[in-house]
C-alpha cells in the first residue's frame, strides 16, 4: 500500500515497480533487502551508539590494557600466576578454570546421565520411582539454586580444618576443601608410563585381531577382560621393577589451614558437582529417550537370533539409540560449559570472574573485557558443536 | 550467489541511510524532569546503606542520597534506591541507570582519571582493616601467614590486600565474594579466617554478629580509604550540584545548623555565610540551577554532616564508630567545607 501510495507521483515508476512487487521472485528479493536493511540499521545504530557514549565519557577502545599487570590475586590456578603478572595471564587463568569445571563436568554429567536414564527404565518400582522423583527436582529447580545449595552444604556442614574429617590422616575433608597426597614423580617414574602406553598398543593391537577373527570365523575372543588385565599389570610390573619410584606428599595442618599435597576448594567442588547432576538429569531423559526409541522388535529379532541380553544391548540397542542421544546431548554439554558462568555467584575464578570481573572492574574497560568474554563463550561453544557434529556423523547410520 | 551478495549491498545502502541519532540533556535537567533522584547504593551494609524492618533504606549513604535529593527536586523522599555490588556500581554509573554513586566508594587516581568518574568530595575517611576471631589469638595482620581471607570481590581492598601481603612476604588464600551479606556468612561459617574491607564496614558488619565481643578488629590499617560520592565524567554542573550539597552538609555542622533549627536559623541567624547557605542572603542556589532554599531543604531533609553521622554509625549506636578522621577540621578531623560565597 505505502509504496503504491508514494509512487503515484510519476506514472511511469509505478507501473514498473508494481510489475516488480507483482512478480513473486522479484517481490522475494525485495522483502528479504527490507529486512536485512532493518538488520543492518539496527545494528549500526548499536554500534554508532556505544561509539558515542564512549567518546562522550572521553574513553577509548583499546584492548592494550591486557599487557598492564592485574595486581590482584587469585586463589588457585593452574598455570603460574603472581599478582604481577598481566591481566592477560589472570585471563588465561580464568579461562583455564572454565575450561577444566566444563571437561569434569560433561564427563561426569554424561556418567552420571546414563546411569540415572538405565535406572530410570527399571523395571524395579521402586528405583524407578526414586530416579524419577530426583530428575524432576533436580531438573525443576534452577541451576543456580543448586550451586548456592551444594556450596552451603560444604562451608556449613563439613568441618572447619582443626577438626578436619581425615582417612587415615592421608586425605583431609574440610569446609576450606578437599585435601588429599601429591604424588610426587621421580626421573624413573617414566619407564611406568612406557609401559602404560605399550600396554595400551597391545590391546588395541589385539582388539583388531579378534574383530578379524571374529568376522572371518564368528569365533568370539573375550577383549574387555584381558585388556584391562594388561594395561593395569604391565605398567605395574614396571613401577615395581624400577624401584618404586613415586611418593607421596601428605597434606598437614599447619597454622591457619592444611599446607601441601592438592586441594579441591569448595567453590570448584560446589560448581563442578552441581551443574553435573543438574545437567545429568536433562541427560538422563535424553538417554530414556533414546533407548525408548528403539523398537522392542529389534530386542526380540536380536534374541530370535540367539544374542544374550548384555549383547544385545551392546551391539543392537545402543548404536541405534546413540543416533537419537547424540545431537540434544550436544546442546546439554552446551549448557554445561555456558552454566558454568554462574560460577562468580560463588567465586570461583572463572572468565568471568577474572577478566569478566575484576579486570573490569579495576580498569573500566567494560566493552572490551565483554568482547573478550563472549567471543572465548562462542569459540568453546564452536569447538563443542564442532567435535559433537563430527561424533554424530560417525556413528550416523550408514545406508546402503 | 551474485543475486545474494546484491542483497546485501542494496541493503547496506538502505541501513546507511538512516541517520544515528544522539540526544544529550544534563543529569540535573533528567532528575528534575522526573521529579526522582536515582541513587546507587550498597546492597547491604548497616550504618551506611540497608533495608531496615519496615523495607526503608536507612543509613549514611542512603540520608546522603536523601539530602540531594531534597535539594534537587525538594522531597527527600523522593530517591529511588539502586543497589549495587562492587563489581556493577560503575557500570550502573555510566550507564546512567543512576545518577550518583553513594556507595562507600574509594576515589582513586586510575577510577577519577580511566574509569571516567567524577568524584566530588569525601563524606568518610576510611581505611582498609582486618577482623579475625579472637580465638585465633592473632594480634598483628603481619601474623596472618597461611590465612585464608574473605574480600569483596572489585573493590579497592583486593588490591590492597595483594599489595600488602607481598610487601611483607607472607602468604595467603583469598576467596573472592560478591556482596558484604556473603563475605558475612562465609567468615561465620569460617570458609575464612578473616575477612577485610574499609575499617568502618569491619564495625558495621561486626554489630550484627550474634556475639560481636568474640572478634577483634586487627591494629593495621593497611590503606588510605577515601570514600565519597561519584558522578559521570564530563556533567560538571551536576558534579557540582552533588559536590555542595554534600559540603552544605558538612558547613551546617560547622556554623550549629540543625534538622531541628534550620528554619529559625533560616529567620534569624545574623551570620552572612549561614545566610547565604540557607538561601535568605543572595542567589547560591540560582547559579547551581537550584531553588533559593536547596541547601535548607537538605539540612531539613537529613540534618547536617554531624547528625547524619551520630544517628547512623556514631559511638551511640551499635556499629559505633568515632568521628576520628571524619571530624570537622576546626576538632582535629578532615572534614572540611570550602566557604559559602
Amino acid at each position: 500500500m505505502a509504496i503504491q501510495a508514494s509512487a503515484a507521483v510519476t506514472a511511469g515508476d509505478t507501473n514498473a515497480l508494481l510489475r516488480l512487487w507483482r512478480n513473486k521472485e522479484a517481490r522475494a528479493v525485495i522483502i528479504q533487502i527490507l529486512t536485512l536493511a532493518i538488520l543492518f540499521a539496527f545494528f549500526a545504530y548499536i554500534i554508532d551508539n556505544a561509539i558515542q557514549n564512549l567518546a562522550r565519557l572521553g574513553k577509548t577502545f583499546s584492548f592494550s590494557f591486557l599487557e598492564q599487570p592485574a595486581s590482584y590475586d587469585i586463589n588457585q590456578h593452574l598455570i603460574s600466576y603472581t599478582s604481577q603478572d598481566t591481566h592477560l595471564r589472570a585471563m588465561t587463568v580464568g579461562i583455564l578454570h572454565t575450561v577444566l569445571v566444563a571437561v569434569c563436568g560433561i564427563v561426569l554429567a554424561t556418567a552420571m546421565g546414563y546411569i540415572l536414564g538405565v535406572l530410570r527404565l527399571s523395571k524395579n518400582w521402586l528405583i524407578n520411582r526414586i530416579v524419577y522423583c530426583f530428575i524432576e527436582f533436580t531438573r525443576n529447580v534452577p541451576v543456580l539454586l543448586h550451586i548456592l545449595l551444594v556450596y552451603g552444604i560444604i562451608v556449613n556442614v563439613l568441618p572447619v580444618p582443626r577438626q578436619a574429617l581425615d582417612w587415615s590422616k592421608t586425605a583431609f575433608l574440610t569446609n576450606r576443601g578437599v585435601f588429599i597426597p601429591k604424588p610426587v614423580f621421580e626421573d624413573a617414574f617414566v619407564w611406568t608410563l612406557v609401559a602404560f602406553f605399550a600396554a595400551v598398543a597391545v590391546v588395541w593391537a589385539y582388539r583388531r585381531w579378534a574383530r578379524k577373527v571374529q568376522e572371518e570365523t564368528g569365533k568370539i575372543y573375550p577383549v574387555l577382560w584381558p585388556g584391562l588385565a594388561i594395561i593395569v599389570l604391565l605398567p605395574t610390573l614396571a613401577f615395581w621393577v624400577s624401584g618404586s619410584p613415586l611418593s607421596w606428599e601428605v597434606p598437614a595442618l599447619k597454622g591457619f589451614n592444611f599446607q601441601g599435597g592438592m586441594v579441591m576448594r569448595p567453590e570448584f567442588l560446589a560448581l563442578w558437582l552441581a551443574l553435573s547432576y543438574y545437567t545429568s538429569a536433562f541427560i538422563a531423559e535424553i538417554v530414556r529417550a533414546g533407548i525408548l526409541s528403539v523398537a522392542w522388535g529389534q530386542t526380540e529379532a536380536s534374541y530370535a537370533i540367539g544374542l544374550r541380553p548384555n549383547r544385545t544391548l551392546q551391539l543392537i540397542i545402543i548404536p541405534q539409540a546413540l543416533r537419537v542421544i547424540v545431537p540434544p546431548l550436544t546442546s546439554q554439554f552446551l549448557n554445561i560449559t555456558k552454566n558454568s558462568s554462574l560460577a562468580i555467584a560463588i567465586g570461583y575464578m572463572d572468565i568471568v570472574a577474572t577478566i569478566g570481573g575484576i579486570s573490569l572492574m579495576q580498569t573500566g574497560k567494560e566493552m572490551e573485557s565483554m568482547i573478550i568474554v563472549l567471543s572465548i563463550y562462542l569459540a568453546f561453544s564452536l569447538i563443542i558443536s564442532a567435535f559433537m557434529n563430527w561424533y554424530n556423523k560417525k556413528i550416523k547410520l550408514v545406508e546402503r | 550467489m551474485r543475486k545474494t551478495a546484491i542483497t546485501f549491498v542494496a541493503a547496506i545502502a538502505a541501513a546507511s541511510a538512516v541517520a544515528p541519532m544522539a540526544a544529550e540533556a544534563g543529569t540535573l535537567d533528567d532528575v528534575k524532569a522526573r521529579k526522582e533522584l536515582n541513587c546507587i547504593t550498597n546492597t547491604g551494609l548497616a550504618g551506611f546503606s540497608y533495608t531496615d524492618k519496615a523495607g526503608k533504606w536507612q543509613g549514611f549513604d542512603a540520608d546522603h542520597c536523601r539530602a540531594l535529593a531534597a535539594a534537587v527536586v525538594g522531597d527527600g523522599n523522593k530517591v529511588k534506591f539502586i543497589p549495587a555490588t562492587g563489581k556493577t556500581r560503575f557500570t550502573l554509573l555510566n550507564s546512567k541507570e543512576g545518577d550518583v554513586l553513594f556507595r562507600n566508594t574509594t576515589w582513586t587516581y586510575v577510577r577519577d582519571v580511566d574509569v571516567k568518574l567524577s568524584f566530588v568530595g569525601v563524606n568518610y575517611y576510611d581505611g582498609q582493616g582486618f577482623i579475625i576471631r579472637k580465638s585465633a589469638g592473632i594480634k598483628s595482620a603481619k601474623q596472618l601467614n597461611g590465612a585464608t581471607v574473605c574480600i569483596q570481590t572489585g573493590t579497592t581492598t583486593e588490591l590492597n590486600l595483594a599489595d600488602f601481603f607481598r610487601a611483607n612476604k607472607i602468604k595467603y588464600e583469598p576467596v573472592p565474594i560478591e556482596t558484604n551479606d556473603e563475605a558475612r556468612t562465609a567468615y561465620l561459617a569460617q570458609r575464612c579466617d578473616t575477612y577485610t574491607t574499609d575499617a568502618s564496614g569491619l564495625a558495621a558488619t561486626r554489630a550484627t554478629f550474634d556475639k560481636p565481643a568474640d572478634h577483634v578488629i586487627l591494629p593495621e590499617i593497611i590503606s588510605k580509604e577515601p570514600l565519597g560520592p561519584a558522578v559521570r565524567h564530563g556533567d560538571d554542573q551536576w558534579a557540582d550540584v552533588v559536590r555542595w550539597v554534600t559540603y552544605a552538609l558538612v558547613a551546617a555542622e560547622e556554623y550549629g545548623v540543625t534538622k531541628g533549627n534550620a528554619d529559625e536559623m533560616a529567620k534569624k541567624s545574623a551570620n552572612p555565610e549561614v545566610k547565604r547557605l540557607l538561601g535568605t542572603e543572595g542567589n547560591l542556589g540560582g547559579m547551581l540551577g537550584l531553588d533559593k532554599d536547596w541547601a535548607l531543604k537538605a539540612i531539613k531533609a537529613a540534618g547536617n554532616y554531624g547528625e547524619i553521622f551520630e544517628r547512623n554509625i556514631g559511638p551511640k549506636t551499635n556499629i559505633g564508630l568515632e568521628r576520628g578522621l571524619n571530624a570537622q577540621w576546626f576538632n582535629g578531623g578532615l572534614q572540611y567545607a570550602p566557604p559559602f560565597r
